[in-house]
């Protein structure tokens, strides 16, 4: 199963494994992860699934949609690498992934 | 409590025996009574998408289930907040009493304006403000009364969040009663509470607010920006250049937004902590289970009842047409109980494993901005009891507010022992 690891602002870091096909915000909640709340049960409502993702990886996540940038234009220290995690699905190809999370969210 | 029992199974009965289409969720008296869970229970399952008619209101239609709700605050491009076509309340203000508010606004205007105010409730702020609320929120329990009959709504609900709201605006702490009074004036509505002020002695009402606040405007355009409501507003470029009828819209936005909410869930919460001592027991086991007793407070209460859309197209939904121009109301207060989303919805219950989804604060673009300061007054609220009080006895019955918007308590005798 594709490994995925949550860096919290502070540094720490959350190393999970997931199905694949399960989202980023899911793989979170589902494992406890600490900052991911995913209020709206991943229907891209809430934003509290924030998380940046950089490249290389961000070419294999793939770019935001339209309703997530809606979400995102309001969200806590919004970046050209924010992403929504319920927007997310994991592929094997992701195994090893990192993504990093706002201050607001620990 | 076994006369609360018979009372809502009077109320089941009613609502079942009602024709449907004479079910009218607007009504403000089953708010008063407190039997409105029976009606919205019969709509979720035999008409979840209802149509009817309110002498109050007019025609409008009701959401009831947990995922329609969400299927309608999500899709904002066809079902508008504008306040051009009646905002977000059922009642529809007449041309000039109409107000401006981002609230009641859609993308784009709705996103800059938003943004404006952001900041003051972002993550890294509410952080610095947490020792002032709690010493503020310490400060008004040790001044509680001990072994006599007080007034909860009014002695905490109302002051914790009065002085939080004066401490955002940076609003004179001597004068902070008036920003209850106007949270009060901006929900009034005369048509549904014999009581209101009438419309007009109301917009005079708010224009003593926006007087108030165009001084405090002024003051703070011409100095250096600081960290308060004002400030943020009379500085700020998406906000720096509103008139006032849109000013006074946003104070009314975050007035009411901060205040009437919040203290609504205050005395919610005490309420059903009452009703569920089983509940409060555990909470003094394992004080750490505040983090999922306030969500579990804000879906139980669901301080603002509906919001209001109007559609700007025809659609086909759950089976029926809506028609551009027609009032949606999405009922958080019923989709908070659906118990297809939510397990056990009708349960008060601290330690359920999800308690953040809810819909208590909307979802999609104009969610709460001020969720996570609401969680943080509540949770500080509650910390700072279990700190002191290991009782807090509610001795009489609460008075409910007249209104199928605000969702909540006009007053809640109590009593705490020596």
């Amino acid at each position: 199963m594709p490994r995925i690891t949550y860096i919290a602002f502070s540094g720490e870091r959350h190393t999970v494994e997931v199905p694949a096909g399960t989202t980023l915000m899911e793989a979170a909640t589902n494992n406890s992860v600490p900052g991911i709340d995913g209020d709206c049960g991943g229907q891209c409502a809430c934003a509290t699934c924030h998380i940046y993702i950089d490249e290389p990886w961000a070419t294999l996540t793939g770019e935001r949609g339209e309703s997530e940038e809606d979400m995102l234009n309001f969200a806590d220290d919004f970046r050209p690498t924010s992403r929504l995690g319920c927007q997310i699905k994991v592929t094997d190809a992701m195994d090893g992934l990192e993504v990093a999370m706002p201050e607001g969210q620990h | 409590m076994i006369e609360l029992s018979a009372v809502k199974e009077r109320a089941r009965e009613a609502a079942l025996a009602m024709p449907l289409a004479a079910i009218d969720p607007s009504d403000p008296q089953l708010f008063v009574d407190d039997t409105i869970g029976a009606y919205f229970e019969r709509l979720r399952l035999e008409e979840p998408v209802h149509r009817t008619h309110s002498p109050i209101f007019g025609d409008y239609w009701s959401i009831t289930r947990y995922q329609d709700i969400m299927a309608v605050d999500t899709n904002h491009e066809v079902f508008s907040s504008h306040w051009s076509r009646g905002g977000i309340t059922l009642t529809d203000p007449p041309p000039g009493e109409q107000l401006q508010m981002f609230i009641a606004m859609d993308p784009p205007q709705h996103d800059q304006q938003r943004k404006a105010v952001t900041p003051i409730v972002a993550p890294a702020n509410l952080a610095t403000m947490e020792a002032l609320i709690r010493e503020r929120t310490c400060g008004v329990l040790d001044a509680l009364p001990r072994n006599e009959t007080f007034d909860w709504v009014d002695k905490v609900s109302i002051e914790l969040t009065t002085l939080m709201l004066a401490t955002l605006f940076d609003f004179p702490l001597e004068d902070r009663r008036l920003l209850t009074w106007w949270s009060d004036v901006a929900t009034m509505n005369k048509a549904v509470n014999p009581d209101a002020l009438a419309p007009a002695e109301r917009m005079a009402e708010l224009g003593k607010m926006l007087a108030y606040f165009t001084r405090l405007w002024n003051e703070r355009v011409n100095a250096p920006p600081r960290n308060d409501l004002v400030s943020m507003l009379a500085h700020g470029p998406a906000t720096r250049e509103m008139g006032s009828l849109e000013y006074m819209g946003n104070l009314v936005l975050l007035i009411v937004g901060g205040n009437d909410t919040t203290r609504n869930s205050m005395s919610g919460g005490l309420l059903a902590m009452h009703q569920n001592p089983g509940e409060w027991a555990k909470l003094r086991a394992n004080p750490t289970l505040v983090t999922s007793l306030v969500p579990e407070i804000i879906r139980w209460q669901t301080p603002l009842a509906h919001m209001r859309r109007t559609a700007v197209r025809d659609l086909e939904f759950g089976g029926k047409t809506i028609r551009a121009g027609d009032k949606v109301a999405m009922w958080y207060l019923s989709g908070n109980r659906d118990g297809d989303a939510i397990e056990d919805a009708d349960r008060f219950i601290i330690d359920r494993p999800r308690p953040r989804q809810h819909l208590a604060f909307g979802f999609g673009v104009h969610r709460c901005v001020g969720n996570r300061l609401a969680e943080m007054q509540l949770r500080i609220l509650w910390e700072e009891i279990l700190a002191r009080f290991p009782v807090i006895e509610v001795v009489g019955p609460p008075q409910r507010v007249r209104s199928a918007f605000v969702h909540g308590f006009s007053s809640l005798p109590v009593r705490i022992p020596a």
